[in-house]
């Protein structure tokens, strides 16, 4: 079971590292830099504030659906 | 059809689909009445936790905070949807393997102590009165606004349905008119946001709309910087406030919403922790296609405002500028007297007032939509708020049945249990309703309160719970308390005692009250771990407690004692 919650913090850890850096870091902290790079009738970095992150949000969760799922499968932690 | 007629139409069908709903789904037993008999499906608990999320706030305000914010109003955007990762990552999953009804449940259990049970109950109930009270006023205005009553009778109609679902069916009934609901309000949200972005970049995808070209081919976001430049505003996409601030906030909000107790007991509701999991999934997909549309209204609403009032004489402003006007939603004061609308960014010489809601609530109006898209926005609006009250009414009635009567009753039988929540629940109506017709000054300041607060309160403590095995009984207490001591203080002090301070020189490190709660968040991450470290770990039986909730094999349905 020990190596069960290894893995889950290992997942855990990556999933988090990327939802702070499309949000926190794309949306706030370069947002200026990113400013400069157009996506359609976007600037970047005002698109990851307004409207990217909360796709990469949504994604994270499913992501993270699927590879706990997995995780319970091959440690046979599964419910059914 | 008129105007009128047809929202007494689409509101009052929607009303008698929530009471039909909730006759059809009665609860029967306190497993019902808190949890829905854990029995409820990954996809329905996802599209009731959003209709659940979703309040007044979000519907009728969020796109006019950001019309009138631009890019410094992303902080509600990711703020509201970022705090799903967190909840479907490291609570949800969790939560739901304990397998009990409540917040304080988990906190009393989890910290071997009814002192840490009765501290989270009282920031339970603190947090879900304050946001009931906003969600009440917020029914009494969309009756006001549309159906032409007074406020507070639309604050009773509206106390009567959710009296009628909330006390008769508990979280089952409530579970099943949140579905509903959802589907109302995101149809209202949406149809005017489609047709408005038809009209002004050709794209029906609100989404894509705000990235479109207006009809000179010029990207509309380019062209209102220009105009808001012109006008002596921000640029729409740079914002005003520091990026620390806005840093701060965000993670307030973000941690704020998971660990609002009315949000987390939704995953009580579903029968396995794969379910919980998946239904978090769900949540933010639903959650995010309204807010994903919020930045469009809002970049739609504040350029077609300019548009048809900036430099135009006033006689000839279109019909809704004037119907709002009745209102007093928008106020027009010719200064210099040259016969037009000057809206400019200098208080002095700005003639143009207008209050956010517009963006959403003229919606219809401003894209010249047929009468029944008005009527369905109003029915949107009031399924946000009553979805969100019931919700709200339901943590209140447990947090009193259920973890102080049971806890400190244990002999009551069920059958008074029940009985003891449906009271509770009816008697949290009624003050809440109070609260909705008179309202403390401070209701929208008190918002940042309930982020706040559940950010300095329980998100660390849970996740402590959770994730280390060494946090103890004094460690959660003295965590707790210290982080709502610190947050309720610093608000309390800019909001309520010294508001004519309330600017960034006067605030620690630039922190607004609004972001002070990831400040209050990680002082009761710091306390916690000194004083657990300084006192005994947990007795061996909270430690096995700690290891059983950490896999999901063996969640049974939802359990009692």
């Amino acid at each position: 079971m020990e190596r069960y919650w290894k893995k889950n913090l290992q997942t855990l850890a990556l999933l988090l590292f990327i939802w702070f850096v499309v949000s926190f870091g794309f949306g706030i902290l370069w947002v200026e830099e990113l400013n400069t790079i157009r996506l359609g009738g976007f600037k970047l970095g005002f698109w990851f504030a307004q409207q990217g992150s909360i796709y990469s949000f949504v994604v994270l969760i499913f992501i993270y659906v699927i590879r706990m799922n997995a995780l319970d499968r091959e440690f046979k932690v599964n419910e059914d | 059809m008129d105007l009128l007629t047809w929202t007494y139409l689409l509101v009052g069908l929607s009303f008698a689909l929530y009471i039909g709903i909730a006759i059809w789904t009665r609860a029967s037993s306190t497993q019902e009445f808190y949890v829905a008999g854990g029995g409820v499906s990954p996809l329905a608990n996802g599209l009731a936790t959003a209709a659940d999320w979703m309040s007044a706030a979000s519907f009728m305000s969020m796109a006019g905070i950001i019309s009138f914010s631009g890019y410094d109003g992303s902080v509600y955007l990711m703020g509201w949807t970022g705090g799903y990762v967190l909840l479907a990552l490291l609570l949800a999953p969790y939560l739901r393997k304990f397998g009990k009804f409540t917040v304080p449940d988990f906190v009393g259990d989890r910290y071997y102590s009814n002192k840490a049970r009765v501290v989270a109950v009282i920031c339970a109930l603190f947090i879900s009165f304050i946001y009931v009270a906003g969600q009440m006023r917020g029914v009494g205005i969309v009756f006001s606004r549309y159906l032409e009553l007074p406020i507070e009778w639309g604050v009773v109609i509206g106390m009567a349905i959710v009296f009628f679902y909330a006390v008769l069916g508990g979280m089952k009934g409530i579970t099943y008119t949140q579905v509903a609901q959802y589907c109302v309000l995101i149809f209202a949200y949406l149809v005017p946001a489609i047709f408005i972005s038809m009209q002004l970049t050709g794209n029906p995808i609100p989404q894509l709309g705000l990235g479109g070209n207006v009809a000179d081919g010029v990207p509309l976001l380019d062209k209102l910087d220009g105009i808001l430049a012109d006008l002596g505003f921000e640029e729409y996409t740079s914002g005003k406030k520091s990026a620390s601030d806005m840093f701060m906030i965000t993670l307030a909000l973000m941690v704020g919403t998971a660990g609002l107790p009315h949000v987390i007991v939704r995953f009580f509701t579903v029968p396995r922790v794969r379910d919980a999991r998946l239904s978090a999934g769900y949540a933010l997909v639903f959650i995010a296609i309204l807010y994903t549309a919020a930045p469009a209204v809002a970049a739609f609403g504040i350029y077609n405002t300019i548009q048809s009032t900036s430099e135009k004489p006033i006689d000839t402003l279109p019909a809704w500028v004037t119907n709002w006007q009745q209102t007093n939603l928008i106020g027009i004061e010719d200064k210099n007297g040259d016969g037009k609308v000057q809206y400019l960014a200098d208080p002095a010489t700005n003639e143009l007032r207008i209050d956010k809601d517009i963006m959403v609530l003229a919606s219809p109006e401003i894209a010249s939509l047929p009468n029944w898209v008005v009527g369905l926005v109003a029915a949107g609006a009031m399924a946000a708020a009553l979805s969100t009250a019931a919700g709200l009414l339901l943590v209140i009635s447990t947090s009193v049945s259920r973890d102080l009567f049971k806890t400190f009753r244990p002999e009551i039988s069920e059958k008074k249990e029940l009985r003891i929540a449906r009271i509770a629940a009816a008697g949290a109506v009624l003050l809440a309703g109070y609260f909705g017709i008179n309202p403390p000054g401070f209701v929208a300041e008190v918002v940042a309160f309930a982020f706040g607060l559940a950010a300095s309160s329980f998100f660390p403590v849970i996740l402590l719970g959770i994730f280390s095995t060494r946090i103890n009984r004094e460690g959660a207490i003295a965590g707790m308390l210290a982080g709502l001591v610190f947050t309720i203080s610093y608000i309390s002090y800019f909001k309520f005692i010294s508001p004519e301070l309330n600017t960034a020189d006067n605030w620690w490190w630039g922190i607004s009250p609004e972001g002070i709660g990831t400040l209050g968040m990680a002082l009761n991450f710091l306390v916690c771990f000194g004083v657990s470290y300084l006192t005994p770990p947990p007795p061996k039986n909270v430690q096995d407690l700690i290891q059983e909730i950490r896999i999901p094999k063996g969640a049974g349905k939802a359990y009692d004692h």
